[in-house]
């Protein structure tokens, strides 16, 4: 990873090149390079509006480019078969609907959506993912409940469920811990980190910028539509990008637990310390 | 019988049945309840051949049916009634499919095709017709030009970026005021014979439907379920949201094209036989969710139970105040209205 901070796009499974990005008329952001490495927890991080989600959707072929082209295993993603998209890279988008009456089981089995054909609707190879996309996102127990009846920490932790039971090798995911409590945020980060140290590649939008410094092997940072910084959040968290991107002045020290950057957002009201 | 069981899940874990690589998924529940619609349609339907100003006794109804009755009887019912109850089994079916297709794309039970302008629609064409002396023929496609015409209007005034599915209700809702509106100013500036003909019309009836019916209805379903079948469950992984759907691998804008044609054309020539049934559309999907508990809009049932109600429906207008018949858009109200807000009752736990 020492090399350039711009990788090669070819040389990971996803990338995308020259990337401009855009709702209608409106440009969200341009000329972006970037290369999620393989096996990697990537975080995009950056202030509100600044195009992280847009280029987590564009990743995800959720949008497709004005310009440029984002890549999958060497292939075109627009063009490769979305069936066959959705067996290598799944994607947990911000906010889904919950069927009305859905059970867990039910709603995760639908996870199984890209493996199944009309001949071979419910194999036991459905079966196996979906109980171990249960088990390891801890939701066995709440199987046969009712996905409304759920609470909000509980439900993104079934919403994981259904994207891990798609048994994609690349998971994506838009803001996991917006709407949870910090004790939730943490409990979907740690489950992310564990799927990430089982072989998977992460790619999430955090809005916390300690959380990702904590979590992320690879951060994107970005502002205004432009990747500012990428790299390994020891190599790239300074005062001074913290600055630049957040428009924040802070200190940064190791997180106690981690080790990894702790931004110490510094204090308007100074006058207060003692001493 | 004495303590309530505790309410059941509404879906359940998922179940199929193998053979070597293959396997279909199956609800134990829905099967069952499909049988008993299937077996209930019958029931009504034999029920509606016998019976009326001239009974004919089931053994001979069954006879005939089949092709080797007693010549009166072969009469009322291969010419007279038979075709009248096809007619209502393939109405009903056209008009729950249509309403499930577009309740699962609004996701919401008022984006029936009855409440988002197409019916209306329909009604448009079809009195335009009646005030200028069309014949039968020329009433049906009359209908079935208004209700493509006001779909296309809509779906082009709800478009943005796609079609949303709140935005496709608010257009249409408005979409129905407004052609109402016309529908009641068309009537009031015909003349008396044309507005009560097409004051009978807007009812929805099925009252004298021969063959002539039942064969289009039988080409247009054989198109289109087919259709339906091939888009049912893209849609049932579209009502979690497009992203969802698209991180799943489906087409969401091909899927919802295929499913907006066909509901459409269902809606059409539904009306176009029958008229605009009040209520059918609106009540199947929902009436088929609750007996089915499964999660959701399903297609297969919201068929099974238009065909039921509409058919039973029909029976009901033809024997409530016999001689006199009552058309049966009337009576779909009242007894789907019925039945659906039971079902709305036990809902609450």
């Amino acid at each position: 990873m020492a090399r350039s901070e711009l990788a090669v796009p070819s040389a990971t499974r996803l990338s995308g090149a020259g990337l401009t990005l855009a709702y209608d008329q409106r440009v969200v952001a341009e000329h972006l390079d970037v290369a999620i490495p393989d096996s990697s927890f990537t975080v995009i991080i950056g202030p509100n509006a600044c195009g992280k989600s847009t280029l987590l959707r564009a990743l995800a072929r959720m949008l497709r480019p004005r310009k440029g082209a984002v890549h999958l295993d060497g292939g075109l993603i627009t063009s490769l078969p979305s069936k066959e998209v959705a067996r290598r890279l799944g994607l947990l988008p911000q906010s889904s609907i919950v069927p009305d009456g859905i059970t867990v089981a039910d709603l995760v089995g639908r996870g199984r959506y890209p493996h199944q054909r009309l001949m071979r609707q419910w194999s036991r190879a459905d079966e196996t993912a979906v109980a171990e996309a249960m088990r390891a996102t801890d939701v066995a127990v709440l199987a046969d409940r009712i996905v409304d009846e759920l609470s909000g920490g509980q439900r993104q932790r079934v919403w994981l469920a259904m994207a891990l039971a798609q048994e994609t090798s690349i998971l994506l995911l838009d803001e996991p811990t917006t709407f949870l409590d910090i004790a939730h945020q943490i409990e979907v980060l740690d489950l992310c980190a564990e799927l990430h140290e089982t072989g998977r590649t992460m790619v999430a939008v955090l809005h916390d910028l300690n959380q990702a410094c904590r979590y992320a092997t690879h951060l994107i940072v970005m502002r205004e539509g432009r990747i500012v910084a990428q790299g390994d959040p020891s190599g790239i968290v300074t005062p001074e990008l913290v600055r630049q991107v957040f428009d924040l002045r802070c200190e940064i020290i190791p997180d106690p637990q981690t080790g990894t950057p702790l931004i110490v957002p510094e204090s308007r009201r100074r006058v207060r310390v003692a001493s | 019988m004495t303590a309530r069981p505790p309410v059941p899940p509404v879906s359940g874990r998922p179940r199929a049945v193998r053979l070597g690589d293959w396997s279909l998924r199956v609800a134990p529940r829905a099967l069952l309840v499909w049988v008993l619609l299937v077996l209930t349609a019958f029931a009504v339907a034999v029920l509606a051949i016998s019976t009326g100003e001239f009974t004919v006794p089931v053994p001979d109804v069954l006879a005939a049916l089949f092709g080797d009755g007693p010549p009166v009887a072969e009469l009322i019912v291969n010419k007279l009634r038979a075709p009248r109850v096809l007619t209502g089994l393939l109405v009903g079916a056209a008009f729950g499919l249509s309403g499930a297709i577009f309740q699962s794309l609004t996701r919401n039970p008022l984006g029936s095709p009855d409440f988002i302008g197409f019916s209306a629609g329909a009604s448009t064409g079809g009195i335009l017709v009646v005030v200028s002396g069309g014949s039968a023929a020329q009433i049906a496609a009359g209908s079935m030009t208004g209700c493509v015409v006001t779909a296309l209007l809509v779906y082009l005034a709800a478009f943005r970026r796609g079609v949303q599915g709140y935005r496709l209700v608010l257009v249409g809702i408005g979409a129905n005021a407004l052609l109402i509106a016309t529908n009641n100013y068309l009537l009031t500036r015909a003349n008396i014979n044309d507005a009560a003909t097409a004051g009978a019309w807007l009812t929805g009836s099925l009252g004298g439907r021969d063959w002539s019916y039942v064969l289009p209805l039988t080409v247009a379903l054989a198109v289109l379920l087919p259709a339906c079948a091939y888009v049912s469950r893209p849609l049932r992984m579209i009502e979690m949201g497009d992203d969802s759907a698209r991180a799943m691998g489906i087409r969401v804008e091909a899927v919802r094209a295929v499913a907006i044609v066909a509901g459409v054309l269902l809606c059409g020539v539904a009306t176009a036989a029958a008229g605009p049934v009040a209520f059918v559309a609106l009540a199947a999907p929902q009436l088929a969710r609750r007996l089915t508990r499964s999660p959701g809009v399903t297609m297969a049932s919201s068929a099974l139970v238009g065909a039921v109600l509409l058919t039973a429906a029909d029976l009901a207008a033809q024997r409530v105040i016999a001689p006199a018949q009552l058309p049966v858009g009337v009576l779909t109200a009242a007894i789907g209205g019925t039945y659906l807000a039971l079902l709305l009752r036990k809902d609450r736990h």
